[in-house]
């Protein structure tokens, strides 16, 4: 039984859901017999580190620093195994326009979508070229801040009109926008364990109850979004989000547990939105409704995360 | 910070290892099929998850409502808490009757007073805050789906009363003298033309939270001979109208309604004296001060009999009025500062009132704004404020913004202004950017 340091809460927009996510990994490490010490990832984190001298850190925060590979790189420098993926990977998966082009290169299905910093608006006169963008990509569009997670800030433009609006309301959550496709469809997650033999678990469907897409109100409140296995899927296209997600994860680099966002649209074809390196862990989120429908239940789960928790170098 | 500490155990019997629960993920939906319609509508929002983060240390926040309490005088404090040890413990440590101590009823007649308000002493009922009579007011009129006028935007904390009773809020506009009495008339007959004429009307004349507006004399008279004209109910909501800064008091509409029994009124200790007392009261005519209470013994029993003990002493032996004028002379200066920061730092493009006392400045930005994208942005230099949106229930109020000036001294005020200004300029700088030719 190990000493377990659990990083929750710090200043990221998503702190509320990370201090969630980190009580259940808390009260579950208790449960596996460990020794587990909170720690809110604030300006002392480096000290706290220090303090507790952990044997593991269960990384449990989420959105900027925490899944960006900032917290990695502290715990690289304070020897500190932890779970999830290193800093590289955490980097990748936290940034949709760096993820994207790497699934291209592997061959792993991604919306098409162009991506714009601030700078090319307020230096480069980019605005000139979303005609262009519509033309290309076709509406609906949707507009995400490249660095930012759940789904805050995140809009589906409908109208021709509405694509600045939606640009200028991305960047307010972070200064490089990415505008992709929209393709309308299902929303499946497939929680993939970055084991030796790399693994999945049962394909989640997120069914949003009268809300446009599974957005950040749908996501964290019980009750507004149904998360279930889907019923009549059949084993190929289940064998398919399966190895596809492996893939768009082992694309990125990552280790430990990631979860894969995917769209299955109404062709029957498969597209990876993105992978997030530190899945929520919170009462209403995919991956502990993944281990409930596997059997293998939440406990086992955080044992696998910690069990691969790892150094860099 | 340690789950597995075993802390200091000051009670009875040995220390105990906290137990660790066998509740996980997996058993949410064992409590989502129990939970009531009431609890299930009671919702989490990107708002209020922002909102968490404003508590950080570091961050200037302009979000709070805050009164000062670090002025309050220590000796005056122990003073009294010695007295009530001395005098009162037994009857301070015991419930209460549920409408309050008659003692500090009588006292509220006087603070009403204070404000030109004759009430009578039978009439009041003692709250657990302002909160609370809100509250109650609200449950006990408003069923699901009926129709409910308030200003727009109205009070963001009672948002959730609203929509936790199922009130169908309609939001009544407001300008520099509170809100359009003409437009609170029209809302009204379309409504009733509707066959659902509203059964409430929830307004704070004085201040207004989130607004910081005043309802004219000439507008109060106005809705007071509207709402006999036509049988409206208000609600009066009043925890601003001592701390005022400037300018004439102005008549309650309790006191204009002239004991025609058309307006419950509601008032609050917080400003006055102190949040932490959690002592505010309702004044109603008996017949609803009567449901009122059966909907308090429900709630809580009985409010606090220490702090109303305390907020009774305190009022015998000191006149509150001047602690009331050392506050209103600290936000007083910090208005100032808030006001003239704005005016330095905020963008052409960005209106903000002007308000002759309370707590709030509200300002209203360019419509394409949208104030919770703002907020991320605002946080990343370290400054927080108030999305509009929460003080709206039918989604508008996305360009606009609650700024306190209350609980933050002069100069985080200037500073924290400053950085908002900035981050409201890049954005208007980038909607330009991202519109050519369109100024």
């Amino acid at each position: 039984m190990s000493r377990v340091a659990v990083l929750k809460g710090g200043p990221s927009l998503e702190r509320e859901v990370s201090l969630r996510s980190g009580t259940n990994v808390e009260l579950a490490l208790g449960r596996l017999g460990h020794e587990v010490v909170a720690i809110d990832a604030d300006q002392h984190l480096v000290r706290a580190l220090r303090d507790v001298r952990p044997e593991v850190a269960f990384i449990a925060l989420h959105g900027r620093g925490g899944e960006d590979g900032t917290v990695q790189e502290i715990l690289e420098i304070l020897k500190i195994p932890y779970t999830g993926s290193g800093v590289l990977a955490s980097e990748r998966a936290m940034d949709k326009v760096v993820s994207k082009a790497l699934f291209r290169v592997a061959d792993v299905p991604s919306p098409h979508g162009y991506a714009f910093s601030k700078e090319a608006f307020s230096k480069m006169g980019a605005a000139e070229a979303l005609p262009e963008i519509q033309q290309a990509l076709g509406l609906p569009l949707c507009v995400k801040p490249a660095r930012q997670g759940s789904a805050l800030g995140i809009s589906i433009v409908r109208e021709p009109g509405d694509l600045g609006g939606a640009i200028l309301n991305a960047m307010g959550f972070d200064d490089r926008v990415l505008v992709e496709r929209f393709v309308p469809g299902r929303e499946l997650a497939v929680s993939v364990v970055m084991a030796r033999d790399p693994w999945a678990l049962p394909v989640i469907e997120a069914v949003p109850l009268g809300h446009d897409f599974y957005d950040f109100e749908a996501r964290y409140t019980p009750g507004e979004t149904e998360l279930r296995p889907p019923r009549d899927l059949d084993e190929a296209t289940v064998q398919e989000a399966a190895a596809v997600s492996i893939a768009a994860a082992r694309a990125l680099g990552c280790r430990g547990i990631a979860r894969v966002d995917l769209i299955l649209d109404d062709e029957g074809r498969l597209w990876v939105l993105e992978v997030n390196t530190i899945p929520g862990m919170t009462d209403t989120s995919l991956l502990p409704k993944a281990a409930e429908v596997a059997g293998i239940g939440f406990d086992r789960v955080v044992a696998d995360m910690l069990d691969l928790a790892a150094l860099d170098t | 910070m340690s789950t597995s500490d075993v802390t200091d155990n000051t009670g009875t019997g040995a220390p105990m290892p906290p137990q660790t629960p066998l509740v996980g993920p997996a058993d949410a939906a064992r409590y989502d099929s129990r939970f009531s319609a009431l609890a299930s509508g009671t919702t989490s929002s990107v708002m209020r998850d922002l909102m968490a983060i404003t508590e950080k240390a570091d961050i200037i926040s302009l979000a709070g409502g805050l009164p000062d309490t670090e002025t309050f005088p220590r000796e005056i404090f122990d003073e009294i808490a010695g007295e009530i040890g001395t005098d009162f413990l037994a009857a301070s440590l015991q419930y209460g009757p549920t409408d309050g101590m008659g003692d500090l009823r009588e006292q509220i007649v006087s603070v009403m007073a204070d404000e030109g308000a004759r009430a009578r002493a039978d009439d009041v009922l003692i709250t657990t805050g302002g909160q609370q009579a809100i509250d109650l007011s609200i449950r006990t009129f408003v069923n699901r789906g009926d129709p409910v006028l308030a200003e727009g935007p109205t009070y963001p904390g009672a948002a959730p009363c609203f929509t936790a009773y199922g009130a169908d809020v309609t939001h009544v506009p407001m300008d520099d003298d509170g809100m359009r009495e003409d437009l609170l008339e029209e809302a009204y007959h379309r409504l009733a033309a509707e066959g659902r004429p509203p059964k409430i009307l929830y307004t704070i004349p004085n201040f207004q939270n989130p607004a910081g507006v005043t309802m004219s004399r000439e507008r109060r008279e106005r809705l007071v001979e509207f709402a006999h004209r036509v049988g409206l109910l208000i609600i009066e909501d009043n925890p601003y109208g001592q701390i005022r800064f400037e300018g004439d008091p102005l008549p309650t509409l309790y006191e204009l309604d002239d004991g025609a029994g058309w307006v419950v009124y509601l008032g609050t200790f917080s400003k006055i004296l102190a949040p932490g007392v959690r002592v505010g009261w309702a004044v109603a005519p008996p017949q609803v001060l009567r449901k009122m209470n059966l909907g308090k013994q429900a709630a809580d029993l009985c409010s606090s009999t220490l702090t109303q003990r305390f907020v009774t002493e305190y009022l015998r032996r000191y006149d509150y009025r001047e602690h009331v004028a050392r506050v209103t002379g600290i936000y007083r200066r910090r208005r100032d500062a808030m006001l003239s920061a704005l005016e330095a730092r905020f963008p052409e493009g960005a209106t903000w009132t002007r308000p002759r006392g309370g707590l709030f400045v509200w300002a209203t930005l360019p419509d394409f704004i949208d104030t919770t994208a703002l907020q991320a942005k605002a946080l990343e230099r370290q400054v927080a404020f108030v999305p509009g949106e929460g003080a709206f229930l039918d989604g508008r109020g996305r360009n606009s913004m609650r700024l306190n000036f209350s609980g933050v001294p002069e100069s985080v005020i200037t500073e924290g202004i400053g950085r908002l200004g900035d981050v409201v300029t890049d954005f208007i700088a980038l909607h330009d950017a991202l519109n050519p030719g369109a100024r």
